[in-house]
This record gives structure tokens, C-alpha cells and sequence, in this order.
């Protein structure tokens, strides 16, 4: 169980090496997720409308370490955009991964760029 | 700067460092503390929780940061092996030495092993620590593996043990509870409520064996089982042992503290022992000639010797309050004061109803004027309150059998609110909480809900035992001052699910987007988007396919997520009566998707373990079968449940099959602030159990008897009869109006049965509302349910029959590839998903 968590690392904007271009902007839902296969991992894609913002994160709750946080409800918390799991409602920012009603460990976030209506994820190998 | 040293990092250790350094003089201080556990002091009194997420930074405390940013050297597994009081310094198992100026020992205890031939045997368990838990879940697990059916013991029916008992059924393991005494919780209950409590225990599972002296545990290297007489043993695979505590006083013994002859370090009312720089606080410190194995008392001692250090002279209480609440859930036990009762200090009442587990005794003083002290077991519900009138000297009433069985003619026990306490009154013993205090904060304006008093006050924040009151009180406050109790659904919205939707009702507000900038603010969240999209459902009837993206977990699906992020489908049967035709077809997509199947609780069939992708598929198939959506994922309408009935049954006086089949028909679909459940039964027999859903109807001579506000599940409660004798049409007519009013008024996640609980005036208050339509509401409510009922459509064949929708069953947007993350195993014939591992 370990080895899976341990494929996700946050990777800020500065350490970007490839740009992955997941899918089409039209893909996806409005202040909704979706999940994004690169290689042999899994990402939760937001597309946050309602704050003009996109964000990605691992899609593995490290609660149960279940591949489901793309299906789960977005939101904010006094203004920190967050993720709330769909399993059990642990929510994690999408702005550093902090778990904010518990502690559980940081999830791991990616930097995403819209390039031509196309959404980019960013990741360092 | 003088420095403290304090051995042990538990509770009762953590509380001083806690306490001290929030008291003035304590700058001139340095506290270096020494823990032997691995991690900093947890919450030992909630560890059983531990089971449920194996989560132990929750249970922490306060993080390591928190001792460095108080300036606390905090030293982790490193225990303290002797004491030098000559030269005032202590040694380390790591040979430090260090040298202090006072020394707090908080040490605590170690459970009790008695000295029973073989109690060395592998898999035999104590109660204590985190290790000792995750000791027992790594057997358990193992055990499980090889034997499905294993069993494991608890040596000890006191409050621990049954803790441990419960705890061991929760892994999955057959429990029993071994007790020497001839009745369980020895030193709280009487023989009469521990047969209540036994009673209780053995129906959710618990196996319980009385006055059995264990003569040795049995097997070869690792348990097999327990022996008591010659033949008379107990087969099981895992032990743990709660045989009480002994008191860690160890190292005492090193320097020649002054020790009780039973053990534990004996101490003044200052908490000092019998060298003045050198104090003992909690489980460790004999006070009284007792060890007082509970954090309340423990609490007071760090107080008492924190203030004493600096200065103070505040002393301990003379006598402790050693009430108690058990806290297993569904299974209420109190006792408090002086839970048995001399003949000689006053007389006894008791109250006993076996048919419904009850037993209440209290204890009360000759002249009839105090309560002494009590047991309730079954429903302790107005535990806090008499434990305030027995803490406080209350006044009690002149016939003191109204504070167990309530004045009669009236319902409720017969004493006041919270609100008529003294302001002394300790609300929170763990923290020390009064009621002034509570009330205080409220009234200067500084916190204006139970999260903010909690916070500031700390009171609840240990064992929660008082939160209930807690909040009765903050409540009482803020009405005493004219202000509102805000129920408000979260952050984003300030008002009530009701004044919600009432709101949107009004404006007409069809989206979330739209709905947060009429009346909210910021982006909303998990809280307030499902409570929005239920009212859309409510006033509407806005199917989940809509705005898909504010709907809960289930609901975005139209399906119930599993354990492992797969989901269950589970078509509707209305009133459980379904075809041979219609079965195959069930059969054949569960074989087609190898999907788990399994009659359910609600007369229907649900097929587990489908992936996300295949969802589309399979509803496309039952759909063509003529299915619908069963809404089992919905806080919607479930099932209404059916017995056979006058068709065939030689009892039955109506037909209720065909009547359940007609009300499903009806109120299929309909979202609510929680699910509803409905049942119709053709005779008082009630096989289909409709007294134990939120509407159920009996036939009797003359018509349908209707009752409301019934439920199983965590709280059980029997429907109320709301009207009798009422033929098709008038029994629809007034279910039309109750369910349009509860989804109007009720809070989110609010069952019938809480909501009438709340509802002023009660049972009374609904039938004039319902029946005599007092409010001149209901021509109203009726119109609303009918369009409701007539906008019906099914969200599953809405949703395969748009390409838009269907495209969010998909696992990832840039590939057709599924989870590849998902592991099943055998179980029986069919499957289910791997264990959680973590
Ligand atoms: C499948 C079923 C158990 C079974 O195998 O028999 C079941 C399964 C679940 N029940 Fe239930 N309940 C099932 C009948 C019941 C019954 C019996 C009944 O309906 O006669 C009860 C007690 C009666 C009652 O509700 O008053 C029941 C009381 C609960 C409760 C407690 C509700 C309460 O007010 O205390 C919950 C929790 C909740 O709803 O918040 C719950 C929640 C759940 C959930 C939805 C938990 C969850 O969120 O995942 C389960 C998932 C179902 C799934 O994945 O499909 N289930 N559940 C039954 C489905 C019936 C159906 O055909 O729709
Ligand atoms: C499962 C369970 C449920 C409970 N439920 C309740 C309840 O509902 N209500 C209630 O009031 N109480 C309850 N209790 C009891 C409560 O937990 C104790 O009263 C409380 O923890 C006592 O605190 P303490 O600090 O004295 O001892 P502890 O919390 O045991 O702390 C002592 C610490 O000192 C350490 N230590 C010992 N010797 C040394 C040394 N020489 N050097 C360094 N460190 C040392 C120990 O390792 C331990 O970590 C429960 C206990 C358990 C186990
Ligand atoms: S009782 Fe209901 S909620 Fe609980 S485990 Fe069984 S199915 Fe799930
Ligand atoms: S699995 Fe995500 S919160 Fe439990």
C-alpha cells in the first residue's frame, strides 16, 4: 500500500519538466473533477469555475487509499480552495494538499496550464 | 529559572504541562518531560476509536510542535529509571542524568495481569496503549485468515472490558466477556441492572459468562482456550486481558517514597508525597488510601499541584466523584454518586421494564429532600442532569420517583432545564467547566455558538459525555438574550435548511452558482451543495442528472460508492413483489458484470462490486427489463416494504401488497432531508414491520390505521398513530401533507422520528396540522406533492439516454482504460473487495 502513495510527490511550478496534455477543456466538468491517467498514475483534474481556477492532486485518498478524490465535491474553506473526498468527506486543500479536517498527510498537488482549450499537467519526470 | 521535571507523557502528565504553563509565574520555569511511549500523550479514554481508523495521530493530544513552541522539552521513549533525591536529579534507561528542582510523576498504570498459569501464551493481549492495539489487530488479522470463526475472550466485565469486548466484535471476532463476579461492572451496577445490561450485550452479540474463576489458559505455546472448573472450559483464539490496574510506582521503590501497602505513591491533598519537591498526579498517586483509575480526578491533581508549585495554596477535593457513563454505543449505562445504598443513609427506587431493557434505580436520603446516587442502564439519557442534581445538592422533586418515570400525565422526567442549575455547577468534569462559565462567555458576547464555547471554555473537548448539556445550555443563553439559535447549514450560508428553503422557494433559484451569489458567500462546499441540490429535488423535482456536480458522493452516481470505489445498483421493486420473469433478468446482469448479489433489508435485491464504467451498461439492460431506479442512494424515498397480505395470507384483512406497490408507485423519486421508508402490513401481526419506518399502514376492521415518524437503524423508534380507520384516498391525502411538511421544515440528515422529537407540541401539534389542517396549509402541501408526484421520470434513464451524462462514468477522461487499482477476493461463491489494509 505504502509503494502506491510513494508514486505521488507534489511537484511545484518551478520543477515542471513535462507538460501532459490530459484532454480538451470541454472534457471537463465545471466546478467538477475528473481523472487523469499519465503512465502508471492516476490525477484528479479540477476545473474550479467558480474561482477561474484549475487544480490537480493525486486521486488517492490516503485514508483507505482508494483511487476516488476526482469523484468528490469541491469547495472552499474560509477561501482555501478544497477537495472533499466522496469516501468518508476528509477534505485536503488544493493549494498545498493539507488535510484540513484531520491528519492525515498532505496529499501531492500538480501545477496545470490551459494552453489552446487544451489542459496541461505538470510533472517533474 | 527553576526546572520541573515531569516522568510520564500520558493524560494526566500532558494536562499539567498544559495547565502550568497557561499560569502566571510560569516563565521562571523550564519543563523538561520524559515519556517511555513512542509518540506524545494521546487520548487513551477514546482508544477503542482507534479500531475504527487506526488513525493515532488523532487521538494525539497536542502535536510535537506544540511542546516546542510552549518551550516544553518533550524526551519520547525514554524512560525514567531512578531517582536521586539527595542531589535532586534522575537517571534515563539511556543512563542521562539530568537534575530538577520539583519532579511531577505521572506515570500512570499497568493493566492488571493476575498470575494464571499460561497467561504468557502467545495471543493473549492487554488494554492499554496504541501497541497493545495494534498488537491485537495484526492477530486478529492473521487469526481471521486461517479461521473465519475465531473466537476471542475478555478477562473482566468492569467498564474496561466491555470496552475491549466490544472492541474485539468489531474485529471481526466472536466476543466473550469472562467475569469473576456473579454480575458484570462489579464496583457500578447491582445485580438487577447488570442482568438488564447482560440482557442488552448478549442481543448485539456479546457473549457473557458469570462467576468463572480462570484456572489456566490453555495450548500449546499459543491460546486455545481458557479453563475454569475441571470441565468446564472455553474454546477461544485471542484473550485480552482488564483485570483492573496497578499503579506504575516503580520508581518510587528507587529513592523510598512513602508507598501504599497495596501499592501506589502516597500523596497529600497538595499532591505531594512524602518528599515535598517530588509530586504524583494520576493513575500513579494514592490519595485517600484509592487510586482513582479516571481522567477527571487526574485532571484536578495537575491542577492542584500546578498551583501549588507556583505558589497557590488550592487543594485537592476531599471526595471524588467516581460517576460514570460506559461508553459503547447503543448500549446506555451510567451510574453515579452512591450507586448502592446503605439501608441506613436512605431508601432506593427502582424502575424495571425487561421488555424494553430499562432499569433506572435512584438513591435518595431519608428526609426525601437529596439524591444520593443511581444506576441507569438502557437509557441514560437524563444522566447529566441527575448527576448535576446529585454534584449540586439539588432540591429534588417531593415525589423523587418523578425524576426516573417523569410526572405523570405529563411525558419527560419532571426536573427543569439545564438552565435551573447553580452557576457553580461543573458541567464538564474533565475540564472543570461550570455553568457560569458556559453561560459567561455566551452572555459577554465573546462566543456565540457551541463551536466557539467548546473551543474557549474547552469544555467537551475530552470525554464529550457533557456535550449534550453543553449545548441545552448554550441554546437556553442565547435565547435568555433575545438572540436567534442558528442552525445555519455551514459557512457559506447563514440560514436554516428551512429559511433555505423557503429562499429559493421564493426567488426561484434553480442553480447552486446562482443560489451562493442570492444569498451566500464564498464557493460553497460538502455541507451546503447536497442540502441545495435536495431542495431543488424537494421544490422541483431536479433529478441528480441536472447539476451533477453539487450532489452527494452517492447521488453524483446514482449509485451507492462501496468500500473499494466501486458501486451497487440497485433497481426498484416496489412493495418487494417481483416476477420469475423479471428475477432471471436480475440474474443475468449480476452474471454478466459478475457483480455480488444480495436480498436486502428493504425486500429488494442489490448487485454490489460494479465499476464505475459499466454503470451505463447495466442500467441499459434492466432499463429494456423494465426496471427503474431504486433511489438507494438518494436521501430519497427507499422502499416501502409489504407483508403478503389478505391476498393470500388467512389473516389479512386488506390487501397490503397491492397498497405498498401503489404508495411506492407514488412517492418513488421523492427527495427528502433524510431517506423515507415506508411499510404496510395487513394485520396487527405487522410482518411487514411499518411501525419501524418514518409512514407505515396496518390494516384493521373498518380501514387502515396510518403512523408516522417510525425508524430502525441507530436510534430505534415505533410510528406514532396518527390517524385510524381511513380508507386509500384519506390515508394518501394525509401522507401527502406529513411528508410535504417534514420535507419543508426538517433539518439536513434529519429522520421523521428526530424531527417530530423537535417539532413543538409534539404528536398533538402534527395531527391538528395534518389531520384538522390547522395552519390552513394543507390544500398547499397536497398541490405541491402532486406535482412532484406527476414531474416523477427515472434519472437513470435520463442519464444512458444522454451521451452528455454518460460521459461522467468514465474512470479517466483521457482513456478508456479502467481502475486497474481495484482487488477482489473469492468469498463463498461470489466476490468482495480486499480488506482495508490500513
Ligand atoms: C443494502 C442494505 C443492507 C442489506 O444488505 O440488507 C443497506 C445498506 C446500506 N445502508 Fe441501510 N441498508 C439496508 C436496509 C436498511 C434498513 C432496513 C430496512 O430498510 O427495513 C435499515 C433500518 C431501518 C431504517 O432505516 O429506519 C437501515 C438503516 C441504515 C442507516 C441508519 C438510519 C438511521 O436513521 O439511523 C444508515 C445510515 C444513514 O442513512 O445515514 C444506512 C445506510 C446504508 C448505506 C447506504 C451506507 C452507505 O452510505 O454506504 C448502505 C449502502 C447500500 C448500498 O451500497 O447499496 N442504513 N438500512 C439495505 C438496503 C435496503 C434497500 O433495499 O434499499
Ligand atoms: C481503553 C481505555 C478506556 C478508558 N476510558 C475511560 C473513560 O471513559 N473515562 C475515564 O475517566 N477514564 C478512562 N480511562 C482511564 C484513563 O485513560 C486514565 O485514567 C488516564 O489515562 C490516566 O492518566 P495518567 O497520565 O495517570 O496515566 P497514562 O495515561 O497511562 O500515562 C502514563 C504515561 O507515563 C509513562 N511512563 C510510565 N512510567 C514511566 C517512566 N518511568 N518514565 C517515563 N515515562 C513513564 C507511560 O508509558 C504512560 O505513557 C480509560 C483507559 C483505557 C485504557
Ligand atoms: S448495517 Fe447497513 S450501514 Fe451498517 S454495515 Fe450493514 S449495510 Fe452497511
Ligand atoms: S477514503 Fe477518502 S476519506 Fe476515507
Amino acid at each position: 500500500m505504502e509503494s502506491i502513495l510513494s508514486k505521488y510527490i507534489k511537484v511545484s511550478p518551478n520543477e515542471v519538466k513535462v507538460w501532459f496534455k490530459a484532454a480538451s477543456v470541454g472534457d471537463f466538468h465545471e466546478n467538477g473533477g475528473a481523472c487523469v491517467k499519465y503512465r502508471d498514475k492516476q490525477i484528479a483534474v479540477f476545473n474550479f469555475k467558480r474561482k477561474g481556477q484549475w487544480f490537480a492532486c493525486q486521486n488517492l485518498c490516503p485514508h483507505k487509499m482508494e483511487m476516488v478524490l476526482s469523484r468528490g465535491m469541491l469547495g472552499d474553506e474560509n477561501g482555501i480552495p478544497k477537495i472533499a473526498c466522496p469516501m468518508h468527506k476528509k477534505t485536503f486543500s488544493l493549494e498545498t494538499g493539507e488535510n484540513l479536517n484531520g491528519d492525515l498527510d498532505a496529499i501531492a498537488t500538480y501545477p496545470v496550464k490551459i494552453e489552446n482549450d487544451f489542459v496541461y499537467i505538470g510533472f517533474s519526470e | 529559572m527553576k526546572t520541573i521535571i515531569v516522568v510520564g507523557n500520558g493524560m494526566v502528565g500532558y494536562k499539567f504541562c498544559e495547565k502550568f504553563i497557561s499560569k502566571k509565574g510560569s516563565e521562571n520555569y523550564k519543563l523538561i518531560v520524559f515519556g517511555e511511549e513512542p509518540r506524545p500523550a494521546y487520548d487513551r479514554v477514546h482508544l477503542s476509536e482507534f479500531f475504527e481508523n487506526e488513525d493515532a495521530k488523532a487521538l494525539e493530544l497536542a502535536p510535537v510542535s506544540w511542546y516546542v513552541d510552549n518551550n516544553i522539552d518533550l524526551i519520547t521513549n525514554e524512560r525514567v529509571t531512578d531517582i536521586h533525591r539527595s542531589g535532586k536529579t534522575i537517571t534515563t534507561a539511556k543512563e542521562r542524568e539530568f537534575s530538577y528542582d520539583y519532579l511531577v510523576l505521572a506515570t500512570g498504570s499497568v493493566p492488571f495481569v493476575p498470575p494464571i498459569k499460561g497467561v504468557e501464551k502467545e495471543g493473549v493481549f492487554v488494554y492499554r496503549t496504541i501497541e497493545d492495539l495494534e498488537g491485537m489487530l495484526a492477530y486478529a488479522a492473521k487469526l481471521k485468515k486461517t479461521k473465519p470463526n475465531a473466537k476471542a475472550a475478555v478477562l473482566g466485565g468492569g467498564l474496561l472490558g466491555l470496552e475491549a469486548g466490544k472492541a474485539v466484535m468489531d474485529m471481526g471476532l466472536e466476543p466473550h466477556v469472562v467475569e469473576f463476579a456473579p454480575k458484570l461492572m462489579p464496583r457500578q451496577l447491582d445485580s438487577r441492572s447488570s442482568k438488564v445490561l447482560q440482557l442488552k450485550l448478549e442481543s448485539i452479540g456479546i457473549n457473557i459468562h458469570l462467576s468463572k474463576a480462570t484456572n489456566q489458559i490453555l495450548g500449546n505455546g499459543t491460546i486455545t482456550g481458557m479453563e475454569f472448573g475441571e470441565d468446564d472450559t472455553l474454546n477461544v483464539d485471542m484473550l485480552v486481558v482488564s483485570a483492573g490496574i496497578r499503579p506504575r510506582d516503580e520508581i518510587a521503590k528507587t529513592c523510598d517514597l512513602e508507598m501504599g501497602v497495596r501499592g501506589g505513591i502516597v500523596v497529600n491533598n497538595k499532591m505531594q508525597t512524602s518528599d515535598e519537591a517530588i509530586y504524583a498526579i494520576g493513575e500513579v498517586a494514592l490519595y485517600n488510601q484509592m487510586i482513582y483509575g479516571l481522567v477527571a480526578p487526574g485532571y484536578e491533581m495537575a491542577e492542584v499541584a500546578a498551583e501549588h508549585i507556583l505558589g497557590k495554596d488550592t487543594v485537592m477535593s476531599s471526595e471524588i466523584d467516581m460517576s460514570t457513563k460506559l461508553k459503547l454505543i447503543g448500549v446506555d449505562v451510567a451510574s453515579f454518586g452512591e450507586p448502592f445504598m446503605p439501608a441506613a443513609k436512605g431508601h432506593s427506587i427502582l424502575f424495571e421494564d425487561k421488555t424494553k431493557s430499562l432499569y433506572k434505580r435512584i438513591n435518595v436520603s431519608h428526609d426525601g429532600k437529596k439524591l444520593l446516587g443511581g444506576i441507569l442502564v438502557g437509557d441514560a439519557t437524563d444522566y447529566n442532569m441527575l448527576h448535576q442534581i446529585y454534584l449540586n445538592g439539588m432540591a429534588i422533586p417531593e415525589n423523587p420517583e418523578d425524576l426516573i418515570i417523569g410526572a405523570r400525565g405529563e411525558g419527560g422526567a419532571s426536573f427543569g432545564s439545564a438552565m435551573d442549575l447553580p452557576d457553580t455547577a461543573q458541567i464538564c468534569s474533565c475540564e472543570n467547566v461550570t455553568k457560569g462559565t458556559i453561560c459567561g462567555v455566551i452572555e459577554n458576547g465573546s462566543c456565540e455558538n457551541f463551536a466557539e464555547v467548546a473551543k474557549c471554555t474547552k469544555a467537551s473537548t475530552s470525554c464529550g459525555g457533557c456535550k449534550p448539556m453543553v449545548v441545552d445550555l448554550v441554546n437556553e443563553t442565547l435565547k435568555s438574550l433575545g438572540k436567534e439559535v442558528k442552525n445555519s447549514v455551514c459557512e457559506h450560508f447563514d440560514y436554516t435548511r428551512q429559511e433555505l428553503y423557503g429562499i429559493i422557494k421564493v426567488k426561484r433559484l434553480t442553480s447552486f452558482d446562482e443560489t451562493l451569489d442570492a444569498c451566500g458567500k464564498g464557493d460553497g462546499c460538502e455541507v451546503c451543495k447536497p442540502v441545495v441540490a435536495a431542495i431543488f429535488a424537494s421544490l422541483y423535482m431536479d433529478t441528480a442528472n441536472k447539476e451533477d456536480v453539487i450532489q452527494d458522493s452517492n447521488d453524483k452516481f446514482l449509485a451507492n460508492i462501496q468500500r473499494n470505489g466501486t458501486y451497487s445498483v440497485v433497481p426498484r421493486i416496489p412493495g418487494g413483489e417481483i416476477t420469475p420473469e423479471k428475477l432471471i433478468i436480475i440474474g443475468e446482469v449480476g452474471k454478466k458484470y459478475n457483480l455480488y448479489t444480495k436480498i436486502t433489508g428493504g425486500q429488494r435485491i442489490d448487485l454490489f462490486g460494479a465499476e464505475l464504467n459499466d454503470l451505463p451498461a447495466i442500467w441499459k439492460e434492466l432499463i429494456d427489463g423494465g426496471f427503474e431506479s431504486g433511489h438507494a442512494y438518494g436521501k430519497a424515498l427507499r422502499t416501502v416494504k409489504s407483508c403478503v397480505g389478505s391476498t393470500w395470507c388467512r389473516y389479512g384483512l386488506d390487501e397490503s401488497v397491492s397498497f405498498a406497490i401503489e404508495l411506492e408507485e407514488r412517492y418513488k423519486g421523492l427527495r427528502s432531508p433524510h431517506k423515507l421508508k415506508g411499510g404496510v402490513s395487513g394485520c396487527i401481526r405487522e410482518c411487514a414491520e411499518a411501525r419501524g419506518k418514518d409512514f407505515g399502514v396496518i390494516a384493521v376492521e373498518g380501514g387502515w390505521n396510518l403512523y408516522v415518524c417510525g425508524n430502525g437503524g441507530a436510534t430505534p423508534k415505533h410510528a406514532l398513530l396518527l390517524t385510524e380507520k381511513v380508507d386509500n384516498e384519506t390515508c394518501i391525502k394525509y401522507l401527502d401533507r406529513f411528508l410535504m411538511y417534514y420535507i419543508r421544515t426538517a433539518a439536513p440528515l434529519m429522520r421523521t422520528a428526530a424531527w417530530l422529537d423537535k417539532l413543538e407540541g409534539g404528536m398533538e401539534q402534527l395531527k391538528k396540522i395534518v389531520v384538522k389542517d390547522s395552519l390552513n396549509i394543507a390544500d398547499e402541501l397536497e398541490r405541491e406533492m402532486q406535482f412532484l408526484v406527476d414531474a416523477y421520470e427515472c434519472e437513470w434513464k435520463q442519464a444512458i439516454e444522454n451521451e452528455n451524462t454518460k460521459k461522467r462514468f468514465n474512470h479517466f477522461v483521457n482513456s478508456d482504460d479502467r481502475d486497474d487499482n481495484l482487488v477482489f477476493v473469492p468469498m463463498r461463491e461470489q466476490k468482495m473487495p480486499e480488506h482495508w489494509g490500513n
